[in-house]
C-alpha cells in the first residue's frame, strides 16, 4: 500500500503573529516556522501504518516555496520514505493545492491519502474534501481512529463530530484528515535527520502537472482583531457577584 | 464644496445601484443542518446571514423521514423556498451523498451563494460541494460586507482577513455565533420535492465511494448545547481531574449553563473532547463565559474570546486569561466556585 500525506509549512504555532502595517497578510519574515501540526499526525499515522506492515511506502508532498522543502525534510526524519515538492512562488489556496494533489494522485495511485484537517494558518479545512471530490474518492473527516481491513482494499474511521463520534466504512482509496486525537507525534532521532538530509526529494511546478492555479479568491486585508479591555481584578466571591449584577447578568 | 456635494451624490446613486443590484441579482442555497427531528440553531443563524445578502433565500433539506423540518423551515422567517430531499441513506449526513445535490441544484437554479453553518456537519461537505463547481470554499465566515466580499478570522483569529471571490458561485460556512438566529416564524414558503433527480445522484455516488455509516455515539446531556448556550461554565487543567467538574456542573445548573473545557482539560482525559472550546474545538459566543482554572493560551482564546462578559478564576496573577477577562478573580477555584455557587443561588 502507498500512502500520499500532504504537509505545509507554516509559521510555527508557539509564535506570536504580526499583521503588517499595510494589512497585506501576515509577517513571516524571522518568524519561526514548522510543519503544520495537524500534518505531523498525518505523518505519525502514516509511519505507524508502515510499521505495522500495512503500508509499504510513505509519500510525503508540499508545495510552495523552496524553503518549504524543510518540511519535508522532518517528515523523512519521522519516517516517510520519499518528498516530493510542487515549488512555486505564487500564492496556494486549498482549491489550487488539491487539484496538483488530484494530479499526483491520478499518477502515482496511492492507496491512501491522510492529511491535517486544517492548517493553523488559513485556518481552512477544506483541502481534504476538495480532493475527494476531485477524485471522487470517499472522505473521513477530523479522524480520531484509523483501521485498516485485513484486506486492505477498506477502512473504518472513527471521526469527531459534534456533540461525540461517529464511525464510518469505505472503500479504498480513500481521503482521512486527521484531528488532534488520532496520536501522538514522535520527535525525530538525530541519526534519522541526518539521514534525511541525504534524500533525493523530487520537485516538479504547477506547470509540470498542467494545473492552472486558481486565483478568483482575492486578500482585500488583513487585519488585528479588537482589542479586548480585560484586566480588572477584584479579590472576593461577592466582588464578582456585584459585577454579574452590574452587567444585568443574573 | 459643490464638486463634493456632486461626488456624494454620485456615490449614493452608485449605493442605490450596488443595493438594488444586490437585492435582484443574489439568491442564496442554505443547507439545512438537522437530526430528522428538528431544525439546528445553526440553520437558522446560516439563515440570518443568507437573509443578509438581499436576495432569496432557499433552503436544502437532505434527510430521512424529515418533513417534520422541512415543514418547519417553511415558517421561518426570511425562508422563500424549501427544497426537500428525503432518501434512507441520508439518514446520516455523509458528503459523498449530499455534495452532488447541491452541487445540481446550485447549477439548476442558479445560485449565487451557497452557505452552511461552519459545524462539524457543514465543515465535512461544503469544501467538496466547491471543489464539484470548480470553485473556492470560503471559511467561518463572520460578516458579510457585499454579495462578493466576505470576513473570516485566521491565526487562530489572530487576524482577520476581508476576501473577495469572483468565482461564479460564492460557497462558504457560516460561523454561526456571528449572526443572530433567524426566527422560527414569520416565514410562508412551501416544499417542492427533489428525490426524482436527486435519488439517482445520491446513489450513484455512495456506490462509486463504498462509503457506509457504521455507528454513532452521541452524548446528551441535560444542560444547553454549548454552541447556543447563553452561560458556559468552563474548566482546565487547574481543575486536577473529572471529578472535579462536578463543582462546574452545579454553577452551570445555577446559571442554566453548559459547561465547557480547554484542550488540556480534554487531553489530560477530565472530560470528553466534544465539549473542548478553542480553535480545534467548538466556537461560542455566550453572554457570559466562567474561565476556571484556564490559563488562556491563543488556542483557547480563539474559541471564546467573542463572549460577552468573562470571567475568570485561576490562582496565577499571571495568567493570559486575566488580560481578556471582565472580571479576574485570583485565588482558588476550589474555594471561590462553591463559594459563588451559593452566593448566587443566595442572590436569585
Amino acid at each position: 500500500m502507498k500512502i500520499f500525506v500532504p504537509v505545509k509549512r507554516v509559521i510555527d504555532y508557539a509564535a506570536k503573529i504580526r499583521v503588517r502595517p499595510d494589512k497585506s497578510g501576515v509577517d513571516t519574515n524571522g518568524v519561526r516556522m514548522s510543519t503544520n501540526p495537524f500534518d505531523e499526525i498525518a505523518i505519525e499515522e502514516a509511519v505507524r501504518l508502515k510499521e505495522k506492515g500495512i503500508a509499504k511506502e510513505v509519500v510525503a508532498i508540499t508545495m510552495g516555496p523552496k524553503a518549504s522543502e524543510e518540511v519535508l525534510r522532518s517528515s523523512l526524519a519521522i519516517g516517510a520514505d520519499q518528498g516530493v515538492i510542487v515549488n512555486t512562488d505564487k500564492p496556494l489556496n486549498p482549491l489550487s493545492v488539491a487539484k496538483l494533489l488530484q494530479k499526483l494522485a491520478e499518477t502515482e495511485k496511492p492507496n491512501l491519502i491522510i492529511m491535517g484537517k486544517q492548517a493553523i494558518d488559513d485556518d481552512c479545512n477544506q483541502t481534504a474534501q476538495m480532493l475527494a471530490g476531485l477524485l471522487k474518492w470517499p472522505q473521513a473527516t477530523f479522524a480520531s481512529k484509523i483501521e485498516i481491513s485485513e484486506s486492505k482494499d477498506s477502512v473504518k474511521v472513527t471521526r469527531e463530530i459534534d456533540g461525540g463520534l461517529e464511525t464510518l466504512s469505505m472503500k479504498l482509496p480513500a481521503i482521512i484528515s486527521c484531528d488532534l486525537r488520532l496520536n501522538e507525534p514522535r520527535y525525530a532521532k538525530l541519526a534519522n535527520i541526518m539521514k534525511a538530509k541525504k534524500v533525493q526529494l523530487t520537485t516538479k511546478t504547477p506547470e509540470d502537472l498542467g494545473v492552472q492555479l486558481n486565483e478568483n479568491l482575492k486578500i482585500v486585508s488583513v487585519e488585528e482583531p479588537a482589542k479586548r479591555s480585560g484586566g480588572s481584578k477584584v479579590t472576593t466571591v461577592d466582588d464578582i457577584v456585584a459585577s454579574l449584577k452590574k452587567h444585568s447578568l443574573i | 464644496m459643490m464638486f463634493n456635494r456632486l461626488h456624494s451624490k454620485t456615490t449614493l446613486v452608485k449605493n442605490i445601484l450596488n443595493y438594488s443590484n444586490r437585492s435582484y441579482s443574489t439568491s442564496c442555497l442554505v443547507v439545512a443542518e438537522h437530526d430528522n427531528q428538528t431544525i439546528a440553531s445553526s440553520t437558522l443563524n446560516t439563515i440570518t446571514a443568507a437573509s443578509k445578502l438581499g436576495g432569496k433565500v432557499s433552503v436544502l433539506v437532505l434527510g430521512n423521514k424529515c418533513n417534520g423540518v422541512s415543514d418547519a423551515l417553511t415558517k421561518v422567517q426570511g425562508v422563500s423556498s424549501v427544497v426537500a430531499v428525503d432518501h434512507p441513506s441520508l439518514e446520516h449526513p455523509l458528503a459523498e451523498a449530499i455534495s452532488p445535490v447541491v452541487a445540481e441544484l446550485s447549477k439548476k437554479e442558479n445560485h449565487s451563494h451557497i452557505f452552511a453553518p461552519a459545524s462539524s456537519f457543514g465543515k465535512n461537505f461544503v469544501p467538496r460541494v466547491a471543489a464539484l463547481l470548480d470553485v473556492n470554499a470560503i471559511s467561518e465566515i463572520t460578516k458579510i460586507n457585499d454579495a462578493d466580499t466576505f470576513v473570516r478570522p485566521i491565526y487562530a483569529g489572530n487576524a482577520i482577513c476581508t476576501v473577495k471571490s469572483s468565482d461564479s458561485f460564492k460557497v462558504g460556512t457560516i460561523r454561526t455565533t456571528a449572526f443572530e438566529k433567524a426566527s422560527l416564524s414569520g416565514g410562508s414558503a412551501s416544499v417542492v420535492s427533489a428525490n426524482d433527480w436527486a435519488a439517482p445522484l445520491i446513489e450513484k455516488s455512495l456506490s462509486e465511494t463504498g462509503i457506509k455509516w457504521d455507528s454513532g455515539e452521541i452524548k446528551k446531556s441535560e444542560r444547553p448545547e454549548l454552541t447556543s448556550a447563553r452561560v458556559i461554565v468552563s474548566g482546565g487543567r487547574g481543575l486536577k481531574s473529572g471529578e472535579n467538574f462536578k463543582i462546574l456542573e452545579e454553577l452551570a445548573d445555577t446559571l442554566g449553563g453548559a459547561v465547557g473545557a480547554s484542550r488540556a482539560a480534554v487531553d489530560s482525559g477530565f472530560v470528553s473532547n466534544d465539549l473542548q472550546i478553542g480553535q480545534t474545538g467548538k466556537v461560542v459566543a455566550p453572554e457570559l463565559y466562567i474561565a476556571v482554572g484556564i490559563s488562556g493560551a491563543i488556542q483557547h482564546l480563539a474559541g471564546m474570546k467573542d463572549s460577552k462578559v468573562i470571567v475568570a478564576i485561576n490562582k496565577d496573577t499571571e495568567a493570559p486569561i486575566f488580560q481578556v477577562a471582565d472580571v479576574g478573580y485570583v485565588g482558588d477555584l476550589f474555594k471561590a466556585v462553591p463559594e459563588l455557587n451559593d452566593a448566587l443561588k443566595k442572590a436569585k
